[in-house]
């Protein structure tokens, strides 16, 4: 088994912090992991990305052109990399900022509400959350309990006030796939 | 120790502290500057020395200085940073002093980038600055290997009385991997017996690169190349992949040897005899595996974020016994596992075409 997630949106938005997550939760879960983020002169309002590798055997380049999953933000990481989602992958896609959908037959699609949900919950920054747990409903890369953990042992200090808006938000991000 | 999520610069940073590096010298560059700024806060933490200079120059200076008071004494830098240090680099190598110096390699030539390169491959193993002497070069590809080879860099620099450089890129220094730290060593309180440690009580030691009769400065040259062989003999290290049944060698180091490890497999997985040779040391070069390897394949193919350096020592290694291929991305491009399989399947249609 071996997974390549690309999380891709404005600085800001959790892009780094969602991929984190998985990567811990992969990590407890006794997986071989890789998190790399872009790095360049990027600063709050810029794009961002980060692409976690994770496997079951050591893991070579954790660099890929075609990732099996994209988690999108914004409309410009749409742009970019929905061509670029390996067939047979899944595209998640924030639709309260990206009004386009894929036309690409090759792929789940799979779009969610996911800044409109957060602000419900009482925070837009909560869409990270959101989207990553209805990418982990569409594909059960890991199990939502073990992103849940996760946030237990890494969300920084400063935020520890925001845990269980959190877990709500992957919670809610779940249902939007499994609710009828 | 339990395996932590950790960002090679942190790991690099954490590992020197746990090694008992007694005073770090640097100046923030990216991509290495996290762990100057982890150190900031750590050092001060242990009650060791933590000091940000003016420039590269002084760091550099710094940690000469440091080290001939016999402390483990280190510094961090990234490519144009690197530049800047040469001079010193070459005073500590004439002075037999050991020291450990992380090259975070970014995108040149110039100022260049902030993003991923190998393209001090030259600059690192040939010499640091000017002078006939080569330090020793470690090129870890994961975070794991960044832990260990910053452990390795202290012992052999000790043990040889010599410069140790950690050759590693953006890649290996911005990403995150589980990886197993060190327990924390205690400080080594006795000073080596050559140290400055104030002269009462003994006869001076004296530590000086300047030798104005050329018979002298001969003799020193030769104590230090009598150390390069023992360090050739000594020290070459790699690692290998698939390499038994092999008929095309992929040679790659740091990230680039993790990337061919991907497109290697890949290969392996489409029925091709493919093996991979990712070497641990850049100097001195595993020129003694990659000798006996060279025997059993009919080709190989080096893999760098370059424009070919290091393919020179594969060279010199194979001596013309097989033909040596190429593939590279330069100026901070780091090459896909498509593009290097793509690349081993063109290497390797080319084998065919010889029968």
């Amino acid at each position: 088994m071996k997974v390549e997630c690309l999380f891709s949106g404005f600085g800001g938005q959790g892009v780094m912090f969602a991929g984190q997550l998985l990567a811990y939760a992969a990590m407890d879960a006794g997986l071989d992991v890789t998190w790399i983020p872009s790095y360049g002169p990027e600063m709050r309002g810029g794009t961002a990305h980060c692409l976690v590798v994770i496997a079951d055997h050591p893991i070579g380049s954790p660099v890929v052109m075609h990732p099996q999953v994209a988690i999108v933000f914004n409309g410009p990481s749409f742009d970019k990399y929905e061509p670029l989602v390996a067939a047979g992958g899944l595209l998640v896609v924030n639709s309260s900022l990206v009004p386009r959908s894929s036309t690409r037959a090759n792929l789940t699609h799979v779009r969610v509400d996911a800044t409109q949900i957060a602000s419900q919950l009482g925070d837009t920054h909560l869409a990270n959350m959101v989207l990553l747990g209805a990418a982990l409903t569409a594909r059960p890369l890991l199990p939502l309990p073990a992103i849940e953990r996760a946030l237990d042992a890494h969300l920084p200090e400063r935020h520890r006030h925001l845990l269980a808006p959190n877990k709500q938000a992957l919670a809610a991000g779940a249902e939007v796939l499994t609710s009828p | 120790m339990p395996k932590e999520l950790l960002k090679g610069n942190i790991a690099i940073a954490e590992a020197a502290v746990r090694a008992g590096m007694q005073a770090y010298f640097g100046y923030p560059i990216t991509p290495q500057t996290e762990l100057l700024e982890y150190l900031s806060a750590r050092m001060p933490e242990l009650g060791r020395t933590f000091l940000q200079a003016e420039s590269e120059i002084a760091a550099i200076h710094m940690v000469y200085g440091a080290a001939c008071t016999g402390v483990r004494a280190m510094t961090s830098t990234s490519s144009p940073g690197y530049s800047l240090m040469q001079e010193g680099l070459s005073y500590i190598a004439a002075s037999d002093l050991p020291c450990v110096v992380v090259n975070m390699m970014r995108g040149g030539p110039g100022l260049g980038n902030i993003q991923p390169s190998q393209g001090d491959y030259f600059q690192m193993t040939r010499s640091a600055g000017h002078g006939d002497y080569h330090p020793i070069v470690l090129a870890p590809a994961s975070v794991q290997e960044a832990i260990d080879f910053t452990l390795l860099a202290f012992t052999l620099a000790e043990q040889y009385r010599h410069l140790v450089i950690l050759a590693a890129d953006g890649q290996v220094g911005q990403m995150m991997e589980p990886a197993e730290l060190p327990p924390l060593l205690p400080v080594a309180e006795e000073r080596p017996v050559w140290a400055l440690t104030g002269a009462r009580g003994r006869g001076k030691n004296i530590i000086s690169s300047l030798h104005l009769r050329a018979e002298e400065e001969e003799i020193a040259n030769q104590r230090i190349q009598a150390r390069l062989l023992t360090i050739c003999a000594n020290e070459q290290r790699s690692t290998e992949y698939a390499t038994d049944d092999a008929e095309l060698l992929v040679i790659g180091f740091g990230t680039a040897g993790r990337i061919a490890y991907s497109a290697v497999e890949a290969a392996r997985a489409k029925g091709l005899k493919v093996g991979l040779l990712r070497p641990q040391t850049l100097y001195p070069f595993p020129e003694d595996r990659l000798s006996r390897l060279a025997r059993q394949m009919r080709s190989c193919l080096v893999v760098e974020m370059n424009a070919g350096q290091m393919i020179e020592d594969v060279r010199l290694a194979v001596a013309g016994r097989i033909p040596v291929r190429f593939y590279g991305r330069m100026g901070g491009m780091v090459p896909m596992p498509d593009d290097v399989l793509t690349a081993i399947e063109e290497a390797y249609a080319l084998h065919a075409a010889v029968v």
